[in-house]
């Protein structure tokens, strides 16, 4: 079994943390070239929303791996990529509140009540800030129980995610891309039920 | 909310980066990025091969059509369309539709009217002399472009084909060849691509019949060899690619009202009062120019084409959006 000591782990750590800066660094340098098309701007709102969608599901995925594989110290990364969903999360707003509103943020809010698909995807960011805020360690021993309860949010927010994203491409019916991230949320969500079916029986059986 | 005028001082034909020199900086900016640079992808790309398949097309400008805005790169202008024949990605046309075939090409133009015929692009061009009009281009997703097409009015090749008095619309249809058009495989529009005018609409002096651009024939990613181009409507009215155009009594079935009737309206017209569901229209961004050091500019009514507001007088353009 894998099972890095504490110095290995520093080095996945740490390349796990500059290899989710690369989108980052890539729509920086390119944007720099004018290597982001016509529409750069655009390119930045979709590609920093794609991204959050991504991370959240790699840190969906972090739970079951470690069950599948027994791998403890998986759970020790989890977090920080929870602040990487965040971080994306962020970035997207900010390209919205920038990009489509320049600071306006009266626009802005004007737009969020009025687009349904703009309203779910604001809602989302917003559930997403008090689990970056309880994310320290002393947060986590203050809340004590009530922390994984209120991390639970996670669930609601990939499946507002996804929501916010297929609303958004629903008038050109431009499905693949909502379908592919929506199957493997699915799988993620399934393998939870799953757990929880099976301790439950547990329970039972007992 | 500021109003961001059009005032641009015309640029002189020597100011408009010429289309090589674009192409070739965009390339080698591109090639620094994807890290690509060899010795052959320097004397031949593919950037290259899809520029030369254009032929310089000369035609007199026609100063009362020349927008005061500053044009949109071609660059810009040939890689980010919307052609979802040729895949659904802005950046797919320029790329896949390279192996459409133009030449030859023929134009059907039948229905109610008393000389249908069949052109083929040759005549087509030769049907009336060539203008070049500076137009500017909204797309009803909210940005914008403004392009030197080369053509004539549309009014042109009605007067040559006599409409009966049943002519009441004019219905345009894109090719629609799976075999040249990967998008055509997929369900998202019913295809062929249609669309549809009113006849006075059609017969507006402001649209245009369009075989080039630039000062070149088009390229095939904005609708080689022959488009109309609608300059007071969003862009998705302006069909590309043409195959057929039919004059009707009825209104004809047009695409994207098809596939989303509550989205897409069949006169979409722009207008900065009446939103899209799911976005407003009351700004745009114009490629090239806008977005991180100001705010989107202010749309206007029939894209700042008000000679066109009385085609629709006593029309609620709220309802027939």
């Amino acid at each position: 079994m894998l099972k890095p000591d504490s110095k290995q782990f520093k080095v996945i750590k740490a390349g796990l943390f500059l290899l989710a800066c690369v989108p980052f660094l890539r729509l920086f340098i390119f944007a720099y070239l004018d290597q982001l098309g016509a529409n750069p701007l655009e390119a930045i709102t979709r590609n920093t929303g794609d991204w959050t969608l991504y991370l959240l599901c790699i840190t969906l995925s972090i739970t079951p791996l470690r069950r599948i594989t027994g791998w403890t110290w998986l759970i020790a990364l989890r977090r920080m990529m929870g602040l990487f969903t965040f971080f994306y999360a962020s970035l997207h707003f900010l390209a919205f509140l920038w990009f489509d509103h320049f600071f306006d943020v009266q626009a802005m809010l004007l737009d969020v009540v009025k687009r349904p698909f703009i309203a779910m995807g604001f809602a989302t960011f917003l559930l997403l800030l008090p689990l970056a805020i309880t994310s320290t360690n002393s947060m986590m021993r203050k809340l004590g129980k009530r922390w994984k309860t209120l991390h639970q949010l996670i669930y609601l927010i990939i499946i507002m995610g996804l929501l916010h994203f297929w609303w958004m491409r629903a008038g050109k019916q431009n499905f693949a891309q909502p379908l592919l991230i929506t199957v493997i949320a699915l799988v993620l969500l399934g393998s939870r039920l799953m757990t929880w079916w099976q301790n439950r029986n547990k329970a039972v059986s007992y | 909310m500021k109003n961001h005028s059009f005032r641009f001082q015309e640029p002189a034909p020597s100011e408009i980066t010429p289309q090589s020199i674009a192409t070739a900086r965009r390339q080698f900016l591109q090639q620094l990025a994807i890290g690509t640079m060899t010795a052959s992808s320097l004397s031949h790309s593919a950037w290259a091969e899809n520029v030369t398949s254009t032929k310089p097309l000369s035609a007199r400008p026609n100063m009362i059509y020349t927008a005061k805005d500053k044009p949109t790169s071609f660059t810009d202008a040939s890689t980010y369309n919307n052609f979802y024949e040729f895949g659904m990605d802005k950046s797919d046309p320029a790329i896949t539709a390279k192996a459409l075939k133009t030449h030859p090409w023929t134009v059907q133009i039948d229905g109610e009217i008393k000389k249908p015929l069949t052109l083929d692009i040759d005549s087509l061009l030769k049907l009336a002399p060539l203008e070049e009009r500076l137009y500017r281009l909204r797309c009803v997703e909210g940005w914008s472009m403004v392009i030197p097409w080369v053509g004539f009015s549309f009014s042109e090749l009605i007067r040559k084909v006599e409409p009966t008095g049943n002519a009441k619309y004019v219905e345009f249809t894109t090719l629609a060849d799976p075999k040249q058009m990967p998008g055509v495989g997929s369900r998202v529009l019913n295809w062929p691509y249609t669309e549809g005018l009113r006849i006075d609409e059609a017969n507006h002096p402001l649209t245009m019949l369009v075989m080039g651009m630039y000062g070149q024939t088009l390229t095939n990613q904005n609708g080689a060899p022959v488009r109309i181009i609608v300059p007071w409507k969003y862009g998705f009215k302006s069909a590309k690619s043409l195959v057929r155009i039919r004059f009707t009594e009825k209104p004809p079935i047009t695409a994207w009202n098809r596939s989303a009737p509550e989205e897409y309206g069949f006169y979409a017209n722009v207008n900065p009062e009446v939103d899209h569901p799911r976005w407003s229209q009351a700004t745009e961004r114009r490629i090239g120019e806008d977005g991180l050091f100001n705010k989107k500019r202010a749309t206007m009514m029939f894209n700042g084409y008000p000679e066109v507001a009385s085609l629709y007088s006593g029309m609620n353009l709220r309802k027939f959006y």
